[in-house]
């Protein structure tokens, strides 16, 4: 937390902090110009995408927590078979795939934000974004290869 | 123009020092912190839920081993909370999407967050009472 506004003297320099990343450069040089790089408006259709696909979201994620946690015995009746009688209908793959997508992308858009509000570091966040942009792709690419290639008579 | 203000000895110095704002410590902040933590604890779960169910494409005993792992009662709270932060997470999404979306919305953020409390409650109430019927239904 903040420490009180104080009033500074004529001629007394306000305190800094040492650290680089405490006082980023762009501080002491605001009109600098910023670099443009990456996809243009990226943020705009990232802030877009969270709204739309949270709507979707809704419907998908709690039809899936009612059917999985209260439908008939709920979570105690879920094994083998009962997840190959859900992928034969092309509908619950559909669901299922869609909410994954959609899950993923935005829950990871969530965490990036997280973590470029919380980093101070450039390092930290390059770091923290890597490790973030790994464990989607793991996800997404593990959880469509399962549901695209699922063999009801597998061993 | 050539007077300041704080030289004016007819406008009395504030007597709190500290900055207020309006966004501090309202109601809406907390709403966000909830959302935030919620959202992140989702998230981790959906990892941990790909996973486990990526097990259907090794061998039907894995699968069926990690998922009877799942049906104690301690995971079964967990799910209480999972249910609870989906259900927060959506209908406070839903209040983003208006705040930003309906020319009325940022009016309406504070009346909006108690609906979705109310309404979060309403459905708490009947998810706790099923999951708790098939707790009982399988420890009891």
């Amino acid at each position: 937390m903040s420490a009180p506004d104080r009033q500074l003297q004529r001629g007394q320099t306000a305190p800094v902090l040492e650290r680089s990343h405490d006082r980023p450069a762009g501080l002491d040089n605001p009109r600098a110009p910023r670099r443009r790089s990456g996809m243009p408006n990226f943020e705009k259709y990232a802030w877009l995408f969270m709204r739309f696909s949270g709507i979707v979201l809704v419907f998908l994620v709690l039809g899936h927590l009612f059917i999985g946690l209260m439908w008939e015995n709920g979570v105690y009746r879920i094994d083998f078979n009962y997840v190959a009688q859900r992928w034969s209908s092309p509908f619950w793959q559909t669901w299922d795939l869609l909410m994954l997508w959609l899950a993923q992308l935005h829950g990871g858009n969530g965490m990036r934000t997280i973590i470029a509000d919380y980093t101070r570091k450039d390092s930290t966040r390059f770091w923290l974004n890597a490790l973030l942009a790994l464990s989607m792709v793991f996800t997404l690419v593990l959880g469509s290869y399962v549901l695209l290639t699922f063999d009801a008579n597998i061993s | 123009m050539s007077t300041a203000t704080s030289a004016n000895p007819a406008v009395p110095a504030p007597q709190d020092k500290r900055r207020r704002t309006l966004y501090r410590g309202d109601p809406g902040m907390w709403s966000w912190v909830l959302h935030r933590i919620t959202g992140a604890t989702i998230f981790f779960f959906l990892f941990v839920h790909v996973l486990d169910t990526a097990l259907v494409r090794v061998s039907p005993q894995a699968y069926n081993e990690i998922i009877e792992t799942y049906k104690t009662p301690i995971v079964g709270l967990m799910e209480v909370g999972l249910v609870a932060a989906v259900l927060y997470h959506a209908l406070n999404g839903i209040r983003v999407i208006l705040i930003d979306f309906w020319a009325e919305g940022p009016r309406y953020q504070r009346q909006m967050l108690w609906v979705i409390g109310a309404v979060w409650l309403l459905l708490m109430v009947p998810a706790l009472v099923v999951l708790g019927i098939h707790m009982a239904e399988r420890f009891l």
